[in-house]
């Protein structure tokens, strides 16, 4: 390793420079201060030397070399600024901008980097004559192509193929037709660009531009701050100007090192939509409450504008009545994964100490709580072992039930990064998705058949005696239980079950087993069933079983969906703990929380997010507050739970828009959106980083904090905290985990991983290096036995219904869906079906299917994929106008809760297009 | 606006997979698992069996392979051999006539030949103008389809053309057994006897001064020595992707004797304890390529010793896959993009396994030089310098063609020597001394020795010693835009200097007043900062055009 410490001294323009390990001559001169023109070159993108602008004069070779490439050696005397080295950087310069749209500036980038060395060095202007230029392309709704700028220096090939690998770029002919072209030389639009926009943050010249020429503006700041969406927790700066988000850039968190996705990079203008709440809304007297979604033609006809104090007023005297009249048992709130952790902890501490209730959920419930479930009765925690950035230390990457490069796309990247050097992926999913393309091994097996599979790895690791003995010994209990559950799992008899064959599923095993490290990742492909707990408890002891945790490389990764939905649960927005997951029957811990809030706690746990819909409709449950969560929506048979919305006494919803939900409400509050406020966010990594506000809130919206602190004091509770920082500063001392992060180092380093006991900590990026924290110290196995889906197909409802998420839209859709971009890209539901059954049930291309189940229909137009399996069919959730959770069942895991929206049967059918206009 | 096809609503982003094309790639692949490494030789599967490359094929084969549609179609447009159509578009016609347009053909009337034939042939023949086919002793050639018709007529085209006489007509080579008789591969099995040292063999080479015949002419026992010091395993390279416009003697050799450098590789592959070789043909020489399956599969069937892993590929249409690092890419199934250096090929080379890559002539005097000695070798030469080379000669002479003369010899003596003197007709005027890039000197000079240093000093190179002469009936100045054309034509496009400043240098050389301060300067950048060969060489012949010959510009 000294070695890499070493640095060589050599001569650059007459001064003694040294370099660092590695570093090249190029790098070395930016760093001392010596400007070298570049185009092709990008710090961290692999150097190319293809456009010639940086080369140089090295003593004793007859031609020039490109500095980006070259690494010096000692002693080497390098010229980049004599005569013959600056002929021909000029000349290079000259070449590409003789063949720009015009003679000037780009007309597409106040930022071109050709522009700008042309000034340094003084190339003004062009002898040549200029290329037949290519046409504009403008199919694409996020990214301008504007071919006449392209000087062909390959760093967007680069970023879309080798930064986040998604193959979509290319380099195509030859010579001087050789060119940048989509998919085969398509139009962007129609290409299988995903439009994360890594090539528009990688163009020199602004070739590729963000849509309607929005990159050519002069903003007013640049705010550091976070991105909205999904839990990977990406930072990003927000480009600003009037107080509008005009653009958005990848900053280099160290979890997204830069990158983006569409939604994070093209998804920000929700919060410039028209529809935005700008004023509370009280519900007219009169109007009554049906189960039916609030048509947007009747919003005036339903509400009415009102003052914040009447609203909040109106708001706390429902609770406060309810409480008096039912008790606080009648009572329920749903916080949000979306907002901030002072907001969830504050909501949670509102929910608790305000209506003395531990009736308090949000969507993790629909996420992950199966997989909590199993984590926390295994190995005593809830969160992921090791972070995504370690897959670069990994041999063997398991990924199953998950289809991160749609739902946490940055990761992918680094994943599929990690594939390109060399790494064993595998894959197990009963869906293709792209990444099984970069799998080593795919197995696509068939839904509902996650607990055998992972059974029979198990039983192939025990019986090729690939199990880790001395680990089991040292850090578990409960193996013998283990052995036998798997015994009658064989790969021979699983096969049949599971679809994939024997020896297919022994090789995986082994390859699991005996890598040096192998890491799991899952998503809601395993947790979303109702047996989700079993799932996990598989996964969790396939990586005990072998060792494969404690390390760097391995351990267990369940990706967690929403921006801060680590952190909500975290801070205790979960009915059955108090923050950092602390049992609320415990008497000493109820007694240290009583102490810190200063009121007396509920010894019971709460209710969870679909219990609290049957506790309506059983009329032991009248009042909701509800805060940035979406149930009518995102709750398993809408139908259902639409008539518990309607049925409540009093609903008050705080929302940044009139969604399905606030369409019930009685009170609707409208609330600040993710830039509009400051406040940390958890991503899937641990890592508690720093969102800024970066606009104003709109109208007479307000920032969440301040209205949960209003509604809390008309609750009786005497709440006066003014800033966010406060908040953490009181969760500091609830939460162990995070007692160390100060909102200093926050503010200075942006991103901080927890567990960070003591302030100064560095934080453990890897947990379980020896032992749990369990009791015992060790991890349990606990065996799990094949059971079935709630709702398995028949001759009625032939069909598996499967839900998700597509790329650009998130969750319910509530922000995408009012973000133009996301929403232009995928404008409208679509059902997923395999091309052969499509034939089957003679549906056409681009007609429509209609999808039948016990407790809902709907229609939607098709879509062909070959990556389904026959006999199942797949829907994002996040269309109001076909939402696929009027299909879904809602039995419960019984350990997690979570309903099985991976699972249950439907009828397919051709519908007659509904809509002309095709 | 743009050329997209029109994606129906609700449609999955991207072209879908169509059933068809999938069910047809999967049979011209058959049941092995797809390499990576040979995607060009899928691409020609296809192309040979559908007459193009249809996008659905693009897709297909990219989804069989595991690949992205782009991954295919950038490397398929890449070479011009692959007629790569959308689905919407026609064909090409299943004939096509490829007319070559370089240097020498061009002194002998091919752009009239072609305009003819476009005039003349019926629809469904397709006319192109192509680079040197490598037969310019003859010119000029077109090649109906694979059948290389030299000395073309439009009668004798037509003819071709009229009775579908598409094929590469057979080569009347040595065959396996008969190079056996005649004493081939014992070389070969006295050096796995250990009949002599390695070192001692390399000793020999070093002896005879044998250099690189490709090109850049590096000393070959001094590679050999390199990679006897690389990491295992290392890999043999073989290039016989002979496109410098002139250049025929690979073919020639090729057609006559193909074992003598198949020992040659086998002995380089035992010098440097090898395990594969790599043997790269261009795609214009079918007759050679079907040759060289054929005797591959002989000597297999009967070796004369425990055989490393020999695989033949095919060329598609790419001068600059005769650059030994573009060539090396073009193996591992990839556009021919030359690799920027360091490192050299010798330490990562192919698949990044360090890697002797020789000229195919380099291999084929392997055997008569360490059987008759070094000293056999070096007894050749004039002016001082030693050894034997094959001489490409085409243009105004009588009788062109491979002569193998004395090194040093001047372009004067190679003419009377060897070449029957000029045309009847014909005076002496200027010649290429190395091809296209080699540069062009006028007559006066024509006495100097054809060799590296020589020429390097009057800014031209020997190169593969392909001679051309040109005579008081042609033009120095059109030579030179003709080679221009050619390097613009062939530049892989990777850098500036060559993508962009090629057709910058044909757009101004067009012109019938010369910009010719303008033109040194582009040509100083064009040699100093393009990444290979290719476009450093390119502005030779314009550059001594504007030395040597300033009387065409009055």
């Amino acid at each position: 390793m000294a070695t890499q410490n070493k640095t060589v001294a050599f001569e650059l323009d007459g001064l003694t420079v040294k370099a660092h390990a590695g570093e090249t001559i190029l790098q070395a001169a930016l760093r001392v201060g010596i400007e070298i023109p570049h185009l092709c070159f990008k710090e961290t993108y692999r150097a190319d030397g293809n456009c010639r602008a940086c080369v140089v004069e090295i003593n004793g070779e007859r031609s020039l070399a490109p500095s980006c490439c070259r690494t010096p050696s000692a002693g080497m005397t390098v010229t980049s600024n004599s005569g013959r080295a600056r002929h021909s950087q000029r000349m290079v310069l000259e070449l590409l901008k003789s063949d720009m749209p015009t003679s000037m500036r780009s007309p597409y980038t106040p930022t071109s980097e050709l522009d700008h060395w042309c000034e340094v060095l003084g190339v003004s202007r062009s002898r040549f004559g200029r290329r037949v230029q290519p046409e504009r392309d403008i199919s694409n709704p996020a990214i301008a192509v504007n071919l006449d700028a392209c000087i062909q220096c390959t760093r967007c090939v680069r970023a879309c193929r080798e930064e986040q690998v998604n193959d979509v770029i290319g380099f195509a002919f030859r010579g001087s037709a050789a060119q940048i072209v989509f998919d085969l030389d398509d139009a962007m639009g129609d290409s299988i660009c995903v439009s994360c926009g890594e090539c528009v943050q990688a163009c020199p010249t602004g070739a590729l531009m963000p849509a309607a020429e929005i990159g050519n503006t002069i903003v007013d700041r640049v705010v550091e701050s976070a991105c909205p969406y999904c839990g990977v927790g990406c930072l990003l700066n927000y480009h600003v100007k009037n107080e509008r988000i005009q653009f958005v850039q990848g900053r280099d968190g160290p979890s997204n090192r830069s990158r983006l996705c569409v939604k994070g990079r093209y998804g920000f203008d929700y919060v410039h939509n028209p529809e935005r709440l700008t004023r509370p809304l009280l519900r007219r007297q009169g109007v009554t409450k049906t189960s039916d979604i609030l048509s947007p033609a009747d919003i005036n006809k339903t509400f009415r504008e009102v003052s914040w104090d009447e609203a909040l007023d109106f708001a706390a005297t429902g609770f406060t009545r309810i409480r008096h009249a039912a008790g606080p048992s009648a009572l329920a709130g749903f916080g949000s994964a979306k907002g901030s952790n002072e907001e969830a902890y504050l909501f949670q501490k509102l929910i608790r100490t305000g209506f003395g209730t531990n009736n308090v959920d949000h969507c993790t419930r629909l996420c992950h709580a199966s997989s909590v479930a199993a984590m926390l009765e295994t190995i005593g925690s809830g969160s992921v072992s090791n972070q995504v950035a370690d897959v670069s230390e990994a041999d063997v990457i398991l990924i199953i039930g998950a289809k991160p490069s749609a739902n946490h796309p940055v990761a992918a990247t680094f994943m599929k990064n990690a594939v390109k050097n060399g790494k064993t992926l595998i894959v197990l999913d009963p869906y293709r998705s792209d990444l099984a393309r970069h799998a080593d091994h795919f197995l696509q097996f068939r839904s509902d058949t996650d607990v055998p599979l992972l059974n029979s790895m198990m039983h192939t690791i025990i019986e090729e005696q690939l199990h880790n003995l001395e680990y089991i010994e040292k850090y578990t209990e409960g193996f013998d239980a283990l052995r036998e559950g798997v015994k009658e799992y064989s790969p021979e008899a699983v096969s049949l079950i599971c679809g994939i064959d024997a020896p297919t599923i022994r090789e995986v095993a082994r390859i699991y087993a005996r890598s040096k490290a192998s890491m799991i990742f899952w998503g809601m492909g395993i947790s979303q069933h109702i047996h989700g707990t079993d799932n996990a408890r598989c996964l969790i002891s396939l990586a005990l079983l072998t060792g494969q945790i404690g390390r760097p490389g391995c351990g267990l990764h369940p990706l967690r969906g929403q921006n801060n939905v680590q952190g909500a649960s975290d801070v205790g927005l979960i009915p059955m703990v108090f923050p950092d997951y602390q049992p609320v029957q415990n008497d000493a811990i109820r007694a240290r929380f009583e102490s810190l809030w200063g009121v007396a706690l509920d010894p019971k746990p709460g209710l969870t997010v679909v219990e609290i819909m049957h506790a309506v409709h059983a009329g032991k449950l009248h009042g909701m507050y509800i805060m940035g969560e979406n149930p009518a929506m995102s709750d398993p048979n809408l139908n259902h739970a639409r008539a518990a919305l309607a049925k409540l006494e009093h609903l008050v919803v705080q929302d940044i828009f009139l969604t399905e939900t606030a369409g019930f409400a009685d009170v609707v509050l409208p609330a600040s959106a993710f830039p509009e406020k400051t406040g940390t966010f958890t991503n899937t990594d641990r890592r508690v980083q720093l969102g800024r506000q970066a606009i104003p809130c709109p109208g007479d919206a307000r920032h969440d904090l301040w209205i949960i602190g209003q509604l809390a004091n008309r609750l009786g509770l005497d709440w006066n905290y003014t800033d966010p920082s406060e908040v953490f500063s009181e969760m500091r001392q609830a939460m162990p985990s995070i007692n160390g992060i100060t909102w200093e180092r926050l503010q200075e380093e942006h991103s901080v991983t927890y567990p960070c006991k003591n302030e100064g900590d560095a934080g453990e990026s890897i947990l379980f290096r020896d032992g749990f924290p369990t009791p015992n110290g060790r991890a349990k196995f606990v065996p799990a036995t094949y059971t079935h889906a709630a709702e398995l197909p028949d001759g009625d409802y032939d069909f598996i219904l499967i839900t998700g998420r597509h790329l650009e839209h998130w969750h319910t859709g509530s922000m995408t869906r009012h973000a133009s971009v996301l929403n232009a890209i995928e404008p409208e539901p679509v059902i997923s079906i395999h091309p052969l059954d499509m034939q089957d049930r003679n549906i056409s291309p681009a007609g429509f299917v209609r999808l039948q189940s016990r407790r809902g229909e709907l229609v939607a137009r098709v879509r062909s994929d070959l990556g389904l399996q026959r006999g199942s069919v797949f829907m994002a959730f996040c269309y109001v106008e076909a939402a696929a959770n009027l299909l879904t069942v809602e039995d419960l895991d019984p350990y997690g809760k979570i309903p099985e929206f991976k699972f249950c049967a439907v009828r397919v059918s051709a519908a007659p297009n509904t809509n002309s206009e095709i | 606006m743009t050329k997209a096809y029109r994606r129906y609503k609700g449609q999955q982003r991207g072209r879908e997979i169509d059933d068809a094309a999938l069910n047809e790639i999967r049979d011209l692949l058959g049941a092995d698992k797809p390499r990576r490494d040979l995607l060009i030789e899928y691409l020609h599967l296809i192309q040979d069996k559908f007459g193009c490359i249809h996008s659905s094929h693009c897709v297909a084969l990219a989804h069989e392979m595991k690949l992205s549609s782009v991954e295919v179609y950038e490397v398929a447009t890449f070479y011009h051999h692959f007629d790569v159509v959308k689905d919407d578009q026609a064909a090409p016609a299943p004939i096509t006539v490829r007319v070559c347009d370089s240097v020498s053909c061009s002194l002998f009337g091919s752009n009239q030949l072609r305009t003819e034939l476009i005039a003349k042939l019926e629809p469904g023949v397709r006319v192109q103008a192509v680079p040197c086919v490598g037969r310019c002793a003859n010119a000029p050639v077109a090649v109906v389809g694979a059948n290389a018709i030299e000395s073309a007529t439009v009668d004798s085209v037509l003819s071709a053309v009229l009775s579908r006489e598409v094929e590469a007509v057979p080569t009347q080579h040595k065959h396996y057994a008969q190079y056996c008789e005649d004493g081939g591969y014992a070389l070969l099995r006295r050096c796995h006897a250990e009949a002599m040292t390695r070192d001692d063999l390399i000793d020999e080479l070093k002896n005879a001064g044998l250099r690189g015949l490709g090109g850049a002419g590096f000393p070959a026992g001094s590679k050999w020595s390199i990679l006897r010091g690389q990491p295992a395993p290392r890999l043999v390279a073989v290039n016989i992707d002979e496109g410098e416009p002139g250049t025929f003697k690979d073919r020639h050799y090729l057609e006559r004797d193909p074992h003598r450098f198949i020992e040659g590789m086998l002995i380089a592959t035992w010098a440097i304890e090898a395990s594969a070789c790599y043997i790269y043909i261009r795609d214009e020489y079918t007759a050679c390529r079907l040759a060289l399956e054929q005797e591959l599969t002989a000597l297999r069937a009967n070796p004369p010793c425990e055989l490393p892993l020999i695989e033949l590929r095919r060329g598609a249409g790419a001068y600059i896959c005769g650059e030994e690092s573009a060539m090396i890419e073009s193996i591992e199934g990839k556009r021919g993009l030359p690799r920027l250096r360091p490192p050299y090929v010798a330490e990562v080379g192919l698949f990044a396994r360090p890697t002797l890559e020789h000229n195919m002539e380099t291999l084929y005097w392997i055997r008569d030089i360490i059987d008759n000695g070094a000293a056999w070798f070096t007894s050749n030469g004039r002016r001082g310098r030693t050894g034997l080379r094959s001489f490409s000669v085409s243009g105004r002479v009588s009788n062109p063609g491979v002569h193998l003369a004395p090194a040093g010899i001047s372009v004067r003596e190679l003419i009377d020597e060897y070449c029957g003197g000029m045309l009847p007709g014909h005076e002496f005027y200027a010649y290429f001394p190395g091809g296209a890039s080699g540069g062009i000197l006028p007559a006066a000079l024509g006495d100097e020795a054809l060799d590296f240093e020589t020429l390097q000093a009057l800014g031209c190179f020997i190169g593969s010693a392909a001679v051309i002469i040109l005579s008081n009936h042609d033009s120095a100045r059109d030579a030179a835009l003709n080679a221009m054309r050619f390097f613009k034509h062939e530049s892989c496009g990777q850098c500036t200097p060559c993508r962009v400043g090629t057709a910058k240098a044909v757009d101004l050389m067009e012109r019938s007043e010369w910009d010719k301060p303008l033109l040194e300067e582009l040509a100083q950048a064009m040699q100093d900062a393009s990444i290979c060969g290719l476009g450093q060489a390119a502005p030779n012949p314009l550059r001594c055009v504007i030395k040597y010959f300033p009387q065409e510009f009055s």
